[in-house]
């Protein structure tokens, strides 16, 4: 049983992983040669574990001290803007995936820009962005919300996984759907 | 690649792990000279290497024409250079596709010329290289500069005589195999009989003939028809050595599965499957990332497959697929430096690792230019350095330690100090010497031996 001291720190060493991650996925977009499937794969494994002991941690600290977790800790990550949108845009929550049950299939990355081409007839997923080119500085990624994110076409599909989500009151860091963070770019 | 720095043999005897002197290096400092793949050709006359700016350089060994003086080792000089692949734009993703040479497989060579395979991330090619040494002359119709003769001051009839002339080495694109992955390629591997070989993406294998272009078989398929479903990738694959229907493709979940093309087509379903299990007390954020497979190669005998991960080499024996034979630590020192090493990427970074010619030495390579060799026999191991500072010609290679905890010795490095910059991530070793070539970065250096 974790003390309330360690849980966290766990807690914050979880948040800062989650900032990195993200930054990187962020930088990943604009690699020469496109994405890397395989590099894509593995932050969002991390990201996910990140997430998942984030919230045990969270708990912990809650059942413990009966208060919550210390809010937004000055992170001591790089300054790229996904960090920034990252840590400050905490409270508006997109897509919530709640801790799956251990058989539920996990969130994965979806294809790089991939969406468009023939060979995805037969994928089923239905969480395509739109491929409507944005200017760099104009629009924050998705994955990075700064308002209530609202339903994209396509996402009526995903209704039953997500109305199995329970909000968790006071989360104070983005929970991501991590299925929808690759095809963002 | 510019700056030789000459060496050759020394003389004392090695008993298992060979003692290594400093042959050569060659290096340059332009970031599109970064060193991507080297290996030897399968008599280790040559060595090819491939860097991020699409160029192949082929070494050659010296002939020893020196035969009062036998200690003298065949030096390897410069051969060949060519540009194997150029940038390219993918308009219908807007991607850029990188020239970056990922490997490069030699065949077995077959008549005088050489052929090898050299892929980036997209397009595979077969270069023949090739040596001219005479030239054709006396043309009848033509003059000396080439030029057609008037035909009216053609009177007799002259047949062209070959002469000799300086040796021209010539590398030509004879086969390009492209078009047939969306993913980017990891691995080639020529199969044991010539006449196929696969390239394999991150979710897919595929299966070509040498003589034909436009078409590829695939057989293996591990992409979800939902990708979303997607939890492991395809890190690296390559053909049993003596065996023409099996292959072996890594995971990036940390497993090994082996192949039998006879058994179907599509070569989904594995006919072995070599996973250990995960040990829970090691368990962390970044458990899936070190566990990741960067590279497998099969043992020169065919009995047992190596595999590299992200701090450890294991040697696996086929017939046995619960766990690994046995694992050798290369750098264990970073277990509790993840997080760091995650934040600056190089927890990413894809190690090979390499057998030597009798299968009884293994050698990867590590940070600090420091690569590790491992003795299966008498399970001794040694860290060694590829540096300029450390290597005068003939220099016996000094043994390096790095120093984990407490005092630090002398001639120790400790972990902070580690320059994580420089890193070894390929390395080949001839197949019947004791020969390496280390890529260090933009550098490459070749040890040999020494013998009495």
């Amino acid at each position: 049983m974790m003390s309330a001291t360690s849980a966290m720190e766990v807690n914050a060493e979880a948040r800062r992983i989650l900032a990195v991650s993200i930054s990187k996925l962020y930088a990943s977009r604009t690699q020469r040669g496109g994405l890397r499937l395989h590099r894509s794969l593995l932050l969002s494994l991390v990201m996910r574990s990140a997430r998942d002991i984030y919230h045990s941690s969270s708990r912990e600290s809650e059942g413990q001290s009966g208060a919550q977790p210390a809010a937004e800790e000055p992170m001591d990550t790089s300054s790229s803007p996904g960090n920034h949108a990252g840590v400050s845009q905490a409270e508006p929550q997109p897509e919530l995936i709640s801790p799956e049950p251990a058989a539920e299939e996990p969130r994965s990355p979806e294809e790089p820009c991939e969406s468009e081409t023939i060979e995805d007839k037969e994928n089923l997923s239905p969480a395509r962005q739109s491929r409507k080119r944005r200017g760099k500085a104009s629009v924050a990624p998705d994955f990075l919300p700064s308002k209530r994110a609202r339903l994209e076409p396509g996402e009526e599909r995903h209704a039953a996984p997500l109305g199995s989500c329970r909000v968790r009151a006071g989360e104070s860091l983005a929970v991501l759907s991590l299925n929808r963070v690759i095809p963002a770019f | 690649m510019n700056g030789v720095v000459s060496g050759g043999g020394g003389g004392s005897v090695f008993v298992h792990l060979p003692t290594l002197t400093f042959s050569i290096s060659f290096a340059s400092c332009v970031a599109a000279d970064i060193i991507s793949t080297v290996e030897f050709n399968s008599s280790g006359e040559l060595l090819a290497t491939g860097d991020k700016g699409g160029r192949v350089v082929v070494f050659q060994r010296e002939q020893e024409v020196n035969k009062s003086q036998p200690q003298r080792r065949g030096e390897y000089n410069v051969y060949s250079t060519f540009q194997s692949h150029e940038p390219e734009f993918d308009y219908l993703k807007s991607l850029e596709i990188e020239e970056k040479i990922n490997k490069i497989r030699w065949l077995p060579q077959q008549n005088a010329a050489y052929f090898l395979l050299s892929t980036n991330d997209k397009t595979v090619k077969l270069w023949k290289i090739s040596e001219r040494d005479k030239r054709p002359e006396g043309y009848n119709l033509k003059d000396e500069d080439g030029r057609i003769r008037d035909p009216s001051t053609i009177t007799s009839l002259r047949v062209p005589v070959l002469q000799p002339m300086d040796l021209m080495v010539e590398a030509t694109a004879r086969r390009v195999f492209s078009n047939a992955h969306t993913y980017h390629i990891n691995s080639i591997s020529v199969n044991s009989d010539l006449q196929t070989f696969i390239s394999t993406d991150d979710l897919r294998v595929n299966l070509w003939n040498l003589e034909i272009t436009d078409r590829s078989f695939n057989i293996v398929d591990i992409k979800p028809s939902n990708m979303e479903e997607l939890t492991e990738v395809i890190t690296s694959a390559e053909f049993h050595p003596q065996q023409c229907h099996t292959f072996a493709y890594s995971s990036s979940k940390g497993s090994i599965r082996l192949c039998d093309m006879r058994q179907a087509a599509l070569c989904d379903k594995h006919c072995k499957y070599f996973e250990e299990p995960e040990d829970p007390s090691t368990r962390s954020f970044f458990s899936e990332i070190i566990s990741s497979i960067s590279d497998v190669k099969f043992s020169h005998s065919g009995r047992y497959l190596m595999t590299r991960d992200y701090l450890t080499v294991k040697v696996w024996d086929l017939l046995m697929e619960n766990k690994p034979l046995e694992t050798y630590q290369v750098h264990d020192y970073l277990r509790g430096k993840l997080c760091s090493l995650y934040e600056n990427d190089c927890i990413f970074d894809k190690f090979e690792c390499v057998w030597n010619g009798s299968d009884s030495v293994i050698m990867t390579g590590s940070y600090n230019n420091f690569f590790r060799m491992f003795d299966r026999n008498t399970k001794r191991d040694v860290t060694l350095e590829a540096s300029r500072e450390n290597s005068k010609p003939r220099a016996i290679l000094k043994p390096r330690k790095v120093c984990v905890g407490g005092k630090r010795r002398k001639d120790e490095i400790s972990v902070d100090s580690l320059d994580f910059s420089k890193k070894i991530l390929h390395t080949t070793w001839h197949p019947h010497e004791n020969i390496i070539a280390v890529a260090a970065t933009n550098n490459l250096y070749i040890f040999q031996d020494k013998v009495n």
